[in-house]
């Protein structure tokens, strides 16, 4: 391989990487609040169709940006509703916002089905701005979480909700604030998918991506930097089923395709075997609904 | 928060009926806004979603086609999610047990006879199970997170049925169409006597047996319980001695089969062989119906029939309106947001708040 080649498939890497990234870490900042979202996928399909109607209609791709996070964080609020307000199931609600969102992204992409899209503009190198984003807020994140009081608090309210709200924190605002921030970075994972790893409309594209990103933070034990590394293992994966055939590899195509799944299930194994490791890092609160008056 | 709530001490039977029929009619109220939105005529589109079907008897032979399947797994998902396991791989329960099914006709082409059927059925339960019991053991035996995987393994269930039709398992005299051979008549599944049935076979009588069994084990059986208890108080059904990783494998394993089973039934009958897509996301769709039914398996019977509903009222729709055919799963997903809110209110007495609580905690109690 020349390094030409070698660049080029780095690059790639990063573009596939780039998506998952984003969206793992807003929604690690939702588990860390306490909440278990399971509706990235339904956030990301939407936030990439609207992304794309955003770009088609106003011809930037940097307002069918705005609003992909508009329509993800729109999406988490009707979430949080639910799970804050009525107390509802956090696993069945966010499996009823990956339904819903499926279903919704498909209705509005109707009339985008084979359009041209509107390409996100390469910044420096060949990356968008997009790509610089998910770095800086990889570690911006980790900043908030660990270095601020806003982000003891909320990491506070994740780990013993009976606790924080006994001194004062408002539990609900902060986790309501979590979800919405988590929603907007699905939405703009989504927008990446739609806007610059494949700029057009096709039903159901997320295919899994949303649901590697829930996979990457129990991977990354809800750390930020480790994400960006599980991000980019898996960008790694998802690419090489391309080089492979390029490569001349014999294997079934679909075997090729399977593999992002089953490495997140190997992934999720080996981490998991670590109990030790995991008990240490999960929010203790996670999935926890929280009853203000009891 | 301007809402109060308040655990009640017992809910009420009654609330417990009407709450999945409120959902239902709130849905249909969001759906009209929805219809209304798209610039559609919202009375229309409510009758071909959930009028139309009903009116002609093809179309209600195909609503009940469609809700075996459905009811089947939302049986066996039931069991799963009162122990709070949380099995969203059915899709891929399904395909793998219709994989194992169907394995029968395809690697046995001589074999024949009155045993074909059940030893595929047989098959298909076993193939499912065993796929649910993956996600099961990783759970048990590496703590991994159950949702997680066995979602991957739906992905990797389609992918597998994809090698296979368009592979090894291609019909050889199909014109090189991505399709197996279709099974012989001793491997279909016969249609329902008694009427003029030309697609509903007995899989419906199946899946009410499979309800009522399910139902009984449930409520009267020692292993009923430890499920129950599972859900509701993990902590006590420990002390009381039941093993909560012997739970977890019950459920999914039983959840799992009857998926497979589901699966089989659905290739071996109104289907008839393997195709690279034999499922309309009827994993997920049964979710619903579960959760619809309140986590009733008899429930679930009702419930199957309104989400297939879904299903051919949006064909319907899509023909006489030009809907998207995408406007079903929204429907279904707005069914199971109102079902959770339903639920809610089941459970809780909501009253507005009048003035607020004087003191520290009264900031966190407005939030």
């Amino acid at each position: 391989m020349t390094p030409d080649v070698i660049l080029a498939i780095a690059v790639t890497i990063v573009t596939a990487a780039t998506p998952l990234l984003i969206a793992a870490l807003g929604e690690l900042v939702v588990e860390r609040s306490g909440v278990l979202n399971l509706g990235v996928e339904g956030m990301m399909i939407v936030g990439a169709v609207m992304a794309f109607a955003g770009a088609q209609w106003t011809g930037s791709a940097y307002i069918g940006l705005v609003a992909a996070m508009a329509a993800g964080a729109a999406m988490s609020a009707l979430f949080a509703l639910l799970v804050l307000v009525f107390r509802t199931n956090q696993v069945v609600t966010g499996l009823a916002l990956t339904i819903f969102g499926l279903g919704l992204s498909g209705l509005i992409g109707q009339a985008f089905i084979g359009l041209p899209g509107v390409k996100l503009d390469t910044v420096l190198f060949s990356f968008d701005i997009l790509v610089f984003a998910s770095v800086a807020l990889t570690f911006g994140v980790g900043w908030f979480l660990f270095r601020t009081r806003a982000g003891l608090v909320l990491r506070a309210v994740g780990d013993n909700h009976t606790s924080a709200h006994a001194i004062g924190h408002n539990v609900l605002l902060v986790r309501f604030l979590a979800i919405l921030f988590g929603g907007a970075c699905a939405g703009a994972a989504g927008a990446y998918l739609s806007l610059a790893y494949t700029p057009q409309w096709v039903e159901g594209m997320t295919a899994g991506r949303g649901w590697i990103a829930l996979a990457l933070v129990v991977f990354a034990t809800w750390r930020p930097v480790r994400v960006a590394v599980g991000a980019y293992l898996f960008g790694t994966v998802l690419i090489l089923q391309f080089h492979a055939q390029a490569l001349g590899v014999q294997v079934a195509p679909q075997l090729l395709n399977a593999l992002p799944y089953l490495a997140t299930i190997i992934v999720l194994v080996l981490i998991s075997a670590n109990t030790g490791l995991v008990r240490r890092n999960t929010p203790a609160c996670l999935g926890k609904p929280f009853a203000p008056d009891v | 928060m301007l809402l109060e709530f308040k655990r009640r001490a017992q809910p009420s039977r009654f609330a417990q009926w009407t709450a999945p029929v409120v959902a239902f009619a709130l849905t249909l109220l969001t759906g009209a806004l929805i219809f209304l939105s798209l610039g559609k005529d919202p009375m229309a589109g409510l009758y071909y979603f959930f009028v139309e079907p009903l009116t002609a008897a093809w179309s209600l032979e195909e609503v009940a086609v469609k809700m075996i399947p459905l009811a089947i797994i939302a049986i066996g998902l039931c069991v799963c999610f009162l122990s709070s396991t949380w099995n969203i791989g059915a899709e891929g329960q399904f395909i793998v047990g219709a994989l194992a099914g169907s394995a029968v006709p395809i690697l046995l082409p001589g074999f024949d006879g009155p045993l074909m059927l059940p030893l595929m059925m047989l098959c298909g339960f076993a193939g499912g199970m065993a796929y649910g019991l993956i996600p099961a053991t990783l759970k048990v035996r590496f703590g991994a997170n159950e949702i997680l995987t066995s979602l991957m393994l739906v992905y990797v269930a389609e992918l597998l049925l994809d090698w296979l039709v368009r592979g090894p398992w291609r019909n050889p005299e199909g014109f090189n169409m991505p399709e197996s051979a279709p099974f012989p008549v001793s491997g279909r599944v016969p249609e329902l006597p008694f009427i003029d049935a030309d697609r509903l076979t007995i899989a419906l009588v199946i899946a009410v047996i499979a309800a009522i069994v399910v139902q009984f084990m449930i409520r009267r059986t020692i292993f009923g319980f430890s499920v129950r208890l599972a859900g509701i108080a993990p902590r006590a059904a420990a002390f009381a001695g039941y093993d909560a990783n012997r739970t977890v494998l019950l459920a999914l394993g039983v959840s799992g089969g009857l998926a497979g089973l589901a699966g089989i039934l659905e290739v071996a009958g109104p289907i008839g062989q393997l195709r690279p897509a034999i499922s309309p996301g009827y994993g997920f769709t049964a979710i619903i119906v579960a959760f619809l039914a309140r986590l009733s398996p008899i429930g679930c019977l009702a419930a199957a029939f309104v989400l297939s509903l879904t299903y051919i009222g949006g064909e319907g729709a899509q023909i006489a309106m030009g809907l998207s055919d995408k406007m079903a799963r929204v429907f279904q997903g707005i069914l199971l947001f109102w079902a959770l809110v339903a639920d809610a209110f089941v459970f809780y007495e909501v009253r507005l708040k009048r003035a607020p609580a004087i003191g520290p905690s009264a900031e966190a109690a407005d939030a």
